[in-house]
């Protein structure tokens, strides 16, 4: 009976969505009308959970007949919140993380140095990182973080260009990779090898990679044999791999496969950055200070305190990978500038009622997309609960996409439907295949939406 | 075997095990419907010229029915049905015949079972979301776990000893009865979730 509003801001990948999803139902006025802000992962999944069909495939809910989707919307500023709110029984906030947080250290600003949100946009495609133009002439990059963005950071500073060509990496980003002089990337964290942030399957690919060989530091390694035993599966799992990559002696094949390679990579511990450290002209980046941290505590409640050392490492490429960060999306919607989340309870935003909130803006930027997935899902019940406890009033009427709209259209914001994004994903699809790649993106919104009202 | 001899559109239900065989004259070809232990109904009526055999028939009746055949994903006949019960996040029990060499993502997608959010990277390992649990007995007879799908499983949601992803598991003959569920959504008496 749901009615959902689907709408997506400015990009109009399925990847890329912030925006508003709304399904709508072809029954009468009297069904309850919600809209989803947002169409990733936990908008969509929100969205199937709500419709309550077995629906396998985000394509399948955008089709749905009680879904309609309208990209190219931006919330808060095309539309406002409370003008959802005016025209939905619920709204429900699944916008993600479109910032990321700093270093907050001297020398961030020079050239050389990226936010990863910046880079992987940057390869991804993302129209606003299109003129990144990343420096890769210089041998060493170093990345701060050690979650699995920094590792597919990592990946693609340092895949075969060969590898890279079929899959649908944008062609700039490609072609630069293809001329960059990067041989060796640091992947650095304030803690030790048993908090690494990232999961066995990106490891595994790093230790995998064609034509590189992990280079690290034994000493850094020290005692973590002895922890083995005490950790749970995946973590031990992890833990291996990571020794055996760091420490262990290769065998005969692997050995020789590490003595032909010409890139490398490791991960350092225990370091922090303190400053990004100029080149001579002050103008870009030519090293990193870190300050060397200790360990304190113990088990999962482990914390790092600087001993007073301090390491410089020479780099011309700096990559930040410390974590994407929400950003308030419209003055009507409470938000928690430390937590940078939507402050809420199993969903339901506090202190307003109608208003619920799921994926990376309701828990922070981490988990893999089965927890984004669980819950989008958790959500999604709970707004259901609250229809059926009558928490949630769905006894007005509602005048849902239509009054939406109608506001959009007297404002000159054209909305792209799905079947106008299904326009530009094949017209991508054609360009790959010219190329032999999934896909060649469009990089400027623009042409896409030449593409979409063709 | 009943068979009613009459116009076309008679209709028989062969409801006896092993060889009940009708051979179709008109197509020149023989249509052999074996049976299992318990028929499915399936789609699609055959009329022909079918000669018929029973155990007690003195000789050989040709008569015109219609055949009741059997639903095979692949449109064959003859293929052996392997039953598999599965349960939902919610407790239900599906129960499906499928046939051997499918995995069982396959078969959640295929028979469009109602598990949720099952098999969202469309079986490339690349998430956890058909993972499955299975009882020791079966769990022990399967193909060893490789380390790209421990990976993944690792990661997975409600993780159990007799655990493995649904995208990594085919359907052979032996598992035939076999249970398989999905973690269980448990509530408190808050009204909030947890898992088991």
């Amino acid at each position: 009976m749901l009615k959902l509003f689907l709408t997506s801001a400015r990009c109009v990948r399925i990847t890329r969505f912030h925006g508003v999803c709304g399904l709508a139902t072809s029954t009468p006025a009297s069904s309850p009308k919600v809209c989803i802000v947002g169409g990733g992962p936990a908008g969509f999944y929100t969205a199937q959970h709500l419709v309550k069909n077995v629906i396998n495939t985000f394509t399948q809910t955008a089709r749905h007949a009680r879904c309609s989707f309208h990209g190219n919307v931006r919330v808060g500023k095309d539309v406002t919140v409370e003008e959802l709110q005016e025209a939905y029984h619920a709204v429900v906030l699944s916008y993600g993380a479109e910032g990321n947080r700093t270093m907050g250290v001297p020398g961030e600003d020079l050239a050389g140095v990226y936010s990863a949100k910046d880079f992987v946009g940057w390869y991804n495609g993302l129209p606003r990182n299109r003129d990144l133009r990343p420096d890769l002439s210089c041998e060493t990059a170093v990345i701060l973080g050690q979650g699995n963005v920094a590792l597919d950071v990592a990946r693609m500073l340092l895949s075969p260009v060969d590898i890279l060509k079929k899959t649908d990496i944008t062609q700039h980003a490609l072609d630069a990779l293809a001329e960059s002089s990067v041989r060796r990337v640091l992947i650095v964290g304030r803690r030790g090898p048993l908090q690494v942030a990232c999961t066995i399957k990106e490891l595994r690919e790093m230790v995998n990679l064609p034509g590189t060989r992990p280079e690290m530091e034994v000493s850094e390694f020290e005692g973590i044999a002895e922890t083995l035993k005490a950790l749970a599966r995946p973590r031990k799992r992890l833990t291996e791999l990571l020794l055996k990559a760091a420490i262990e002696t290769p065998g005969k094949e692997e050995f020789e496969r590490w003595n032909r390679a010409e890139r490398a990579w490791g991960f350092r511990f225990l370091r922090r950055p303190l400053e990004v450290l100029p080149s001579t002209d002050l103008i870009r980046a030519a090293g990193i200070r870190l300050a060397v941290n200790r360990l304190e505590g113990d088990g999962e409640g482990v914390w790092a305190v600087a001993t007073g050392e301090v390491e410089d490492v020479e780099c011309g490429l700096v990559i930040s990978s410390i974590g994407y960060k929400s950003l308030p999306i419209d003055p009507a919607v409470p938000f928690d500038a430390r937590k940078a989340i939507i402050p809420n309870t199993m969903g339901r935003v506090q202190q307003t009622a109608g208003l619920y909130c799921s994926g990376w803006v309701k828990r922070g930027p981490t988990g893999v997309i089965a927890t984004t997935m669980n819950d989008s899902f958790d959500t999604a019940r709970t707004l259901l609960q609250d229809i059926g406890k009558g928490t949630l009033d769905v006894s007005t009427v509602k005048p849902g996409s239509q009054a939406v709209s109608a506001l959009l259209e007297k404002r000159g914001v054209k909305p792209v439907s799905f079947s106008d994004w299904e326009k530009i994903d094949s017209e991508e699809t054609r360009r790959g295949e010219t190329r032999g790649k999934p896909r060649e993106k469009m990089l400027d919104v623009g042409e896409m939406l030449q593409v979409a009202r063709a | 075997m009943v068979f009613t001899r009459g116009p076309l559109t008679t209709q028989f239900t062969i409801d006896t095990p092993q060889s009940n065989m009708a051979r179709c004259l008109h197509l020149g070809s023989f249509l052999f419907t074996k049976m299992v232990n318990t028929p499915r109904i399936s789609m699609g009526v055959k009329t022909c010229l079918i000669k018929t055999w029973t155990p007690h028939s003195q000789g050989k009746a040709i008569s015109i029915h219609s055949a009741i055949h059997y639903n095979s994903e692949n449109n064959s006949l003859s293929e052996e049905k392997v039953i598999i019960h599965f349960i939902n996040q919610d407790g239900i029990k599906t129960t499906t015949a499928v046939t051997e060499g499918q995995t069982l993502l396959d078969v959640v997608v295929n028979k469009n079972l109602d598990i949720r959010g099952f098999g969202a990277c469309e079986g490339t390992l690349a998430c956890s979301t058909c993972h499955l649990i299975f009882d020791k007995t079966f769990y022990e007879k399967m193909e060893p776990i490789v380390d790209e799908e421990m990976d993944m499983l690792d990661l997975a949601y409600g993780l159990t000893k007799t655990s493995r992803l649904g995208c990594q598991v085919t359907v052979q003959k032996w598992m035939d009865g076999m249970t398989v569920q999905v973690p269980q959504e448990v509530r408190d008496a808050v009204g909030s979730k947890g898992s088991q």
